[in-house]
């Protein structure tokens, strides 16, 4: 099927996924004001909430499967029918069904509205989806609005916790700071080069014209709306508090969804918009993910709730990733949307074990609370040192595999220091790392505490032995994904070509 | 005399905005905003936007602004508070760094005509032209209901989030 949108109902089918996963989540608001609310008790309908919504994700995957067949005859229009676009999705779609299936136990307990959360996660996802799928600035915007809003909504979710409503109005002031400086940033760019289309943004470059100073001012402003979205130190300010207080199926879902399409946005603008100043922003984008890989990584080291130590991982995780965008090669942009996907999958099961030893609640949240854990739950016990073990980046899971292409693809870029010091900062995440698993299976708890209670459904326990299964799989094989990252990343690079080796061919 | 009234709406837009920053009473920033966007609506009105304009003043100056202060009023924020940026050379950085970008910006646009980029934006002739052939509000409406009406479907579910969270988070019972 070939999309021309002469006619704007070509836009429906461009926009199916979208479309799709929209209505499914207005249809699972109404069925959670369906149920008489009791109160004190979980809605009776939780676990149907779930399911529907989980299976709304499926159907939107599946739609998103069947846009492979399509192709459109332009290349520069607003909605792009890329592979990059649909790989984005997966991960985000990937994202959210995790979310919602591994944070069960947390609504029920903590009495969480369901069906608002849900379709608060449905249309983030959606607003996601048209981030990493459009090359127009406005509906870009719109789109960051449209994650962001639901963002802070989950951030503040937890009504009966004070620390969730200060993290949500911290999160919001800041992201709403962030969103002016995105807004300024794209109306610069308007005025300095007549439009607001990716493509014709580039045409314009490359011809010269456009006025190269409110360029460069416009430019910079989206740098830095983008660098505080995905939290690159030093706009980071915000991500330790907003996620600490969160609750933990919104930090899940934020650091692991949220970030990505982020960093989907920041690829799509930067290398389809501006790959004719390269010059000028790579030196920029250098010293955000040098900054971010060295700080976060430190201030990690001495944090002692895992809750915070995690929030910092995903910032310092934001800087590796930057390391990729900075590269801007074609393999680069393959192996930053393989990290992606392997950083949503790991990042979301360890926050699947840590809301299970916290008691689907924000409580042992420390370091020493794990003491004993492993052998008290060796599952569990197990499932968390091989998510830890992904995101220290050992050999033999995914998270290795995922660092050495994001090697590989600032060596292309001949970015040594770059490169190095992901290695070295990456050693010292191990410290940090490994210590929650020291303490699991080296420490015992102490005399007189009693066990951890553990309340683990089957789902639960089932969706995180899949994400391990997949960690270690990815680990060993990433061949199969990587080729379906590098086709999605084809036309996406500066320094396209030439010193492309193509590990996965 | 079109150039005399655009200095004259831009002073008061400007002015407006430093009243809103340096004030300390918020229902007194509130007020400077409200002459900021009236100022701003002048300048729409100048560039024969008139339906922006007035949807400015309606919707900006009128509704939003007022809820404002309902909600300045009904919180019972109306108090003098201490400046945030405390420190005299954090005032100065606030405002030498926002001077050099505005400078910066001004910067840009001399000698912008003879960029052959300028010929893609209409003009007052471009301008005149369009509103002659589809009406002052076809010219918004046209472009909203054809081109961009992705976006405007995407706003449709912007609200909804917006809409949702708020009854999530500021409903009585939970």
């Amino acid at each position: 099927m070939t999309l021309d949108f002469v006619s704007r109902a070509d836009f429906i089918w461009a926009l199916l996924p979208e479309i799709v996963l929209s209505c499914w989540a207005m249809a699972i608001l109404l069925v959670g004001v369906w149920e008489k609310e009791r109160p004190g008790l979980p809605p009776r309908n939780l676990r149907l909430l779930a399911w529907l919504s989980v299976a709304g994700l499926a159907a939107t995957a599946g739609v998103n499967g069947w846009l492979y067949g399509v192709s459109g005859t332009d290349a520069s229009g607003m909605i792009a029918l890329d592979s990059f676009r649909l790989f984005a999705n997966w991960i985000f779609l990937l994202g959210a069904a995790l979310t919602i299936l591994v944070s069960l136990p947390y609504i029920a307990k903590q009495r969480l509205q369901a069906g608002e959360f849900y379709t608060l996660v449905l249309l983030a996802t959606v607003g996601m989806m048209v981030m990493a799928g459009t090359r127009n600035l406005i509906l870009l915007f719109l789109a960051i609005e449209t994650m962001t809003i639901s963002a802070y909504v989950l951030t503040a979710y937890h009504r009966a916790d004070r620390r969730s409503a200060e993290a949500g109005l911290k999160y919001f002031i800041l992201g709403a700071f962030s969103s002016a400086f995105l807004l300024y940033g794209i109306a610069l760019t308007w005025g300095a080069t007549g439009s607001v289309n990716l493509a014709e943004i580039a045409q314009t470059i490359e011809a010269g014209a456009g006025f190269t100073g409110l360029l460069m001012a416009g430019m910079a402003l989206l740098g830095v709306g983008f660098a505080f979205k995905v939290g690159a130190v030093p706009f980071h300010m915000w991500a330790p508090d907003a996620y600490e207080g969160a609750p933990s199926p919104s930090t899940a879902f934020m650091a692991a969804a949220v970030k990505a399409a982020s960093f989907a946005a920041l690829l799509r603008v930067f290398l389809e918009a501006f790959p004719g100043l390269y010059e000028a922003w790579y030196p920029v984008m250098w010293w955000l993910a040098a900054l971010t890989m060295l700080v976060a990584n430190l201030i990690a080291l001495s944090q002692s709730s895992v809750k915070r130590m995690l929030a910092y991982s995903s910032v310092a995780h934001g800087g590796y990733l930057l390391v990729g965008v900075t590269a801007a090669n074609e393999f680069a942009t393959a192996s930053v949307l393989f990290y992606l996907l392997v950083y949503t999958i790991m990042t979301i099961g360890a926050f699947g074990i840590v809301m299970i030893v916290s008691g689907h609640g924000e409580e042992r949240l420390q370091v020493d609370d794990y003491a004993g854990f492993g052998w008290q739950q060796p599952v569990l016990g197990v499932l968390l040192t091989i998510f830890l073990l992904a995101l220290a980046g050992f050999p033999g899971t995914a998270g290795f595999m995922a660092k050495i292409f994001l090697l590989q693809g600032a060596v292309e870029s001949q970015l040594w220091t770059l490169a190095i010091l992901l290695a070295l900062t990456t050693v010292v995440s191990y410290y940090y790392y490994l210590r929650v698993a020291w303490y699991m299976w080296m420490r015992s708890a102490d005399a007189g505490e009693p066990a951890i209670p553990v309340v683990a459904p089957g789902i639960v326990r089932f969706t995180l032995i899949g994400s391990a299964a997949v960690m270690i799989y990815l680990g060993v094989l990433p061949g199969a994904v990587l080729e379906g990252a590098i086709s999605a990343a084809e036309h996406f690079g500066v320094v396209a070509g030439e010193a492309f080796m193509g590990l996965a061919r | 005399m079109v150039d005399v009234l655009f200095f004259v709406f831009a002073a008061m837009a400007v002015g407006g905005a430093f009243g809103v920053v340096l004030q300390k009473n918020p229902v007194a920033s509130l007020l400077f905003m409200v002459g900021t966007l009236g100022a701003i609506a002048g300048i729409f009105v100048l560039f024969e936007a008139h339906f922006l304009a007035a949807v400015q003043v309606i919707v900006y100056a009128g509704a939003i602004m007022v809820l404002f202060l309902f909600v300045i009023m009904l919180l019972n924020l109306g108090h003098d508070y201490r400046a945030d940026i405390r420190s005299g050379i954090g005032a100065f950085l606030a405002f030498a760094v926002s001077g050099a970008f505005a400078g910066l910006l001004a910067r840009q646009f001399r000698g912008a005509e003879e960029n052959p980029l300028y010929q893609r934006f209409p003009g007052p002739e471009g301008m005149d032209a369009l509103l002659a052939e589809q009406g002052i509000v076809g010219a918004i409406a046209r472009p909203l209901y054809t081109d961009y009406v992705v976006a405007f479907e995407l706003v449709a579910i912007l609200l909804l989030v917006a809409l949702v969270g708020a009854v999530a988070l500021a409903k009585r019972r939970v």
